[in-house]
């Protein structure tokens, strides 16, 4: 199996690697990377528990080759938290419980960071489109919602400078 | 009637409340409330309290660990090689090729077993499973030899070197077929049969009596079909033998470490304490993660065998295909009535498919499980249930769906059966049902099939879920529809649950008793630890469990830490499944923490220098009765146990409960839900769905509305979306996400919830389970809303799923279609 020399950029930290030309991303990711927190529940691409950001959108790792993200820049659950603090999508899920068993949590994360970065004030049905790639077998997904809705809201709260004084 | 308007008296229910004004609570019958009971503060965040949850932050930032997650120094990689055949002999395994390969270490075979005499295991339910066959297989997508490698890649490469010659048996795939015994599917067994087991309950006689009687029979032959709980994380194992130690860790996903581990000492030989199974964080169980499957086995005898670890990772087609399935019930269910429209009996004739073998997750005596609850909600005369169970060419069924031990199977008939009554004798489903109830006084209620139910208030629940939807209105909004030729159905479940097994006399599973535990330890600063024989897969225990010792304790809730799911740190336990952990470990916290609290009395009374019989215990403290300004918090009890504890008194505070429960908990609830129905197309809208649930004292209001959504969405899916197919040559057709079809959350209504609160008066603190409440009684409301549109039309059943295609030849039989 022939090996190729890769350099990704995940989570703003360049990586440069020998993989085999059929490894996974996901695989690249968990097991040469040690980033854990993307999982795999299917093998058809459904299930979306593999969801990562490449350069700017969102794939499902496992249906991607890691020479494919060659040059590439990767966001993985692990980056969304900055300068230790939680992302407001991550203060939803906690606050609004949108998790339970927490395997699909990362990959919804990431599909619900996407449409607010394109859509920062989507309708119910909007983000229910929006994650309806990403499977959650415990939740119901009514939780998921309303923690996407409290991100939406508080990402739109004007900032302290913002406010006319 | 009148069901809606809140302002009004509640004509119907009124005759039942309000009698529970028990003083004291001396009485058994208990009373119903609809505010959930606070009596810490917040900062202590006990019983009643909304809490985040405490698990969270780690799954939120991607740092949980599954495991998949787990990674070992020199860790080789186990791949399946599956039989393509449901039923065929096995001529020849040719594993040279694999061999060959770079970086394979092992192929092992049934023969390779055999040498260990571990090519069979023992199921669930003591009948005998294949762990790898020698000369045949009896279901598609059967283990039959594993690849060992370095890599996960090469691994799948040697699966496709390996072998193997079949021949092509004929195959059984029809239970009604099997029952003839013309095609055998275990010929190892001594009676040459495909029988497995004939189950009664009740009184045949006194039914016989009953329906020779009634005025009004209605009879169904209802099927629920096999379905798979796929969970999003798949099974898997990281075994890790060490030889010079001779201790096997097992990293696993299992929902009963503790069980699990006796298992393996029994069947490998291995002693039990050499033997850890640690259960890390589970990406969701439902019943799945119960059993040990072939796999696991294997990858355990293979680090065993090799002195390596081996990691085992199924993926998600080797999941569905393969692995435990719920269901695949028959019933032959008949209701009767007297003149009067009331329920005087009920009888049944089923028939169970187990697959290969009958590795149900039942409790031992109760081979279909908990099914004879079905005489549900309603007060009748008799009741008699017929049961065989029958071998087929398909893997082992009879694992929960998110259910405990049978019930989904019983409420669904029961539920639809009542419904039929009911349109059958014109009287509106609501009304027929609360003219039908077991009323709130008659508590504790005694079955025609033997069952205690120990507290109800079932007219309270349905009273409450037709206010909350406007039931009156609903029902003038379907009939202007329906004179406009548009398809709309209101359906009504009142289901009864039985969960929390259970006392020790009956529950066991290969004897084991299913007791449960806690053990918690108070460090001297005041901080806790406490350990469970349960185990969590996303229901939270680490919060809720905090808030029953908070409760208890007067701990803050963020003080005590919670542990489960490493056989080597946590007291025995059955683990959790079937609704089973708050009734049962939940009542081992409590009494574990009354254990604690009894004895901080005596080190309080030491430190305040009075008798223990001056104090009293006030949420946080033992205080002198009279003068409160005199008392000890239970941190400073915590401390002088460490420092100042009285000369005949042990140090330390901490304590273990093996809580045997004396009963059962029977959670209840009403679901109505609101269909349209597409005439072109037979597409089911769920419009509405309103589903008050009644589980006791609630521990924390959060985390009760997320197990209720997701166990509602676990009702919708099989009621409208899943089941696992195969073709008369036995072959699964559903061996995907694009073919078994979970809900996403498009397809999933907006639930809308609420509860009434009739506590457990057994349970120490008033609560029962509630996780698979919401998958038992949703189905029925949803089939019963879509017969419910079309009974005009002639409609009187759809099994589930109620698929478009069912909906439309419905219509189209009737001549409706557009």
């Amino acid at each position: 199996m022939s090996q190729h020399k890769i350099t990704v950029t995940v989570n703003g930290q360049a990586v440069t690697q020998e993989v085999e030309s059929r490894l996974l991303l996901v695989h690249f990711i968990r097991e040469n990377l040690d980033l854990t927190g993307t999982h795999i529940g299917c093998d058809t691409t459904s299930c979306g528990a593999c969801t990562i950001s490449l350069n700017g959108r969102t794939v499902k790792s496992c249906t991607v080759f890691a020479v494919q993200a060659n040059g590439g820049e990767i966001e993985t659950i692990e980056g969304v938290a900055q300068g230790g603090q939680l992302h407001p999508l991550q203060e939803g899920f906690w606050e609004k419980h949108g998790l339970q068993c927490g395997y699909c949590t990362p990959g919804m994360i990431m599909s619900a960071k996407h449409l607010l970065a394109h859509n920062p004030d989507p309708s119910e049905m909007e983000i229910r489109q929006a994650i309806s790639g990403n499977l959650c077998r415990c939740t119901g997904y009514n939780k998921i919602v309303e923690a996407i809705q409290y991100a939406a809201a508080k990402l739109n709260q004007p900032t302290p400078e913002e406010v006319p004084a | 009637m009148n069901y809606h308007d809140p302002h009004k008296p509640k004509h119907l229910a009124d005759r039942f409340e309000n009698k529970h004004a028990v003083p004291n609570g001396a009485s058994a019958v208990v009373a119903t409330t609809e505010t959930v009971r606070v009596t810490t503060p917040a900062d202590i965040g006990g019983m009643g309290h909304r809490m985040k949850r405490k698990e969270d932050p780690r799954f939120i930032q991607g740092k949980g660990r599954y495991v998949d997650d787990i990674k070992l120094p020199g860790m080789l990689y186990m791949d399946i090689v599956r039989s393509p055949y449901a039923h065929a002999k096995i001529l020849n395994i040719d594993a040279s090729a694999a061999l060959a390969l770079d970086g394979v270490v092992a192929v092992i075979t049934g023969k390779d077993l055999a040498a260990h005499n571990l090519h069979w295991m023992p199921t669930l339910m003591s009948d005998t499973q294949m762990v790898l066959p020698i000369d045949k297989v009896v279901y598609y997508s059967q283990e039959v030899a594993c690849v060992i490698a370095t890599s996960r890649y090469i691994a799948a490469d040697a699966v496709e070197q390996v072998m193997v010659d079949y021949e092509p048996l004929d195959v059984v795939v029809d239970p009604y077929q099997a029952l003839k015994d013309e095609t055998l599917v275990r010929d190892d067994k001594e009676l040459k049969t495909n029988r497995i087991w004939h189950w009664e309950a009740g009184d045949k006689e006194a039914t016989d009596k009953v329906f020779a009687a009634a005025a009004h029979v209605v009879k169904e032959h209802i099927y629920l079909p096999r379905i798979h709980v796929a969970s999003i994380e798949t099974c898997g194992m990281v075994a890790n033998f060490t030889p010079a130690t001779g201790k096997m860790q097992l990293y696993m996903t299992t929902q009963a470490p503790h069980a699990i581990r006796t298992v393996f000492a029994l069947v490998s030989g291995l002693p039990e304490h050499r033997i850890q199974v640690i259960s890390p964080d589970i990406g969701g169980g439902f019943g799945g993660k119960v059993p040990v499957y072939p796999g696991y086995v294997v990858c355990a005898v293979a680090s065993l065998l090799l002195g390596k670890p081996v990691k085992w990772i199924e993926d998600r087609s080797e999941n569905l295909t393969a692995d435990s399935f719920a269901r695949d019930y028959h019933l032959e269910a008949e209701l009767a009535a007297d003149a009067n429209g009331k329920i005087t009996g009920l009888r049944v004739n089923g028939l169970a498919d187990h697959g290969c073998a009958d590795a149900a997750a039942n409790p031992s005596k109760f081979p279909a499980g908990l099914f004879s609850i079905c005489t549900g909600s309603y007060d009748m005369q008799a009741a008699h249930i017929n049961f065989d169970a029958v071998y087929t060419n398909k893997p082992p069924g009879g694992v929960a769906y998110r259910c405990s031990f049978r019930v989904t199977e019983a409420v669904h008939m029961i539920e639809r059966l009542t419904d039929i009554m009911a349109h059958e004798l014109g009287e509106d489903p609501a009304a027929f049902r609360m003219k039908n109830f077991i009323p709130a006084d008659h508590f504790p209620y005694k079955s025609p099939t033997g069952w205690e139910y120990d507290s109800g208030n079932y007219h309270a629940a349905l009273q409450k879920a037709l206010d909350m939807i406007g039931y009156d209105a609903l029902r003038q909004e379907q009939a202007e529809k329906r004179a406009r030729g548009e398809l709309m159905g209101i359906g009504i479940s009142s289901f009864t649950e039985v969960v929390g097994a259970g006392p020790a006399k009956d529950y066991d599973i290969l004897g084991i008793k299913m007791f449960d535990s806690a053990e918690i330890r108070i460090h001297p600063t005041g901080k806790a630890i406490a350990r469970f024989g349960t185990k969590s897969q996303g229901q939270g225990h680490e919060t809720t469990y905090a808030q029953i010792i908070a409760e208890e304790l007067g701990l803050p809730m963020a003080d005590v830490d919670v542990e489960e799911g490493d056989t080597d740190t946590a007291p025995y336990g059955l683990g959790t499944y079937a609704s089973r952990s708050t009734p049962t470990a939940g009542a081992a916290a409590v009494m574990a923490s009354r254990k604690i609290k009894a004895k901080a009395r005596k080190i309080a009374a030491h430190l305040l220098e009075v008798s223990e019989d001056d104090l009293e215990w006030n949420i946080n403290k033992w205080q002198v009765k009279g003068s409160p300004e005199q008392a000890k918090t239970i941190q400073e009890i915590a401390f002088a146990a460490y420092t100042n504890h009285p000369p005949d008194v042990e140090a330390g505070l901490e304590a273990t409960d093996y809580y045997n429960p004396p009963n059962l908990t029977f959670p209840f609830g009403s679901y109505i839900c609101v269909v349209d129905i597409d005439k072109g197309t037979g597409e089911v809208h769920v419009r509405r769905f309103v589903a008050i649930d009644d589980c006791g004292n609630i521990i924390n209001p959060l985390v009760v509305e997320g197990q209720v959504h997701g166990g509602l969405t676990m009702g919708l899916a099989p009621a409208l979306y899943e089941e696992i197919v195969y073709d008369e040559n036995g072959q699964c057709l559903t061996g995907t996400f694009a073919d078994y079809l979970l809900p996403t959350a498009v397809e999933s209504p907006k639930w809308e919830t609420g509860h009434t609160i009739t506590p457990s008066p057994h349970h120490p603190i008033g609560a029962k389970g509630v996780g698979e409440s919401p998958t038992v009684g949703a189905p029925p409301a949803i089939a019963n809303a879509v017969v419910d549109a079309l009974w005009h039309l002639g409609v009187r059943h759809i099994d589930i799923p109620i698929t478009p295609q069912k909906v439309w030849q419905a219509l189209r039989d009737a001549g409706v279609t557009d």
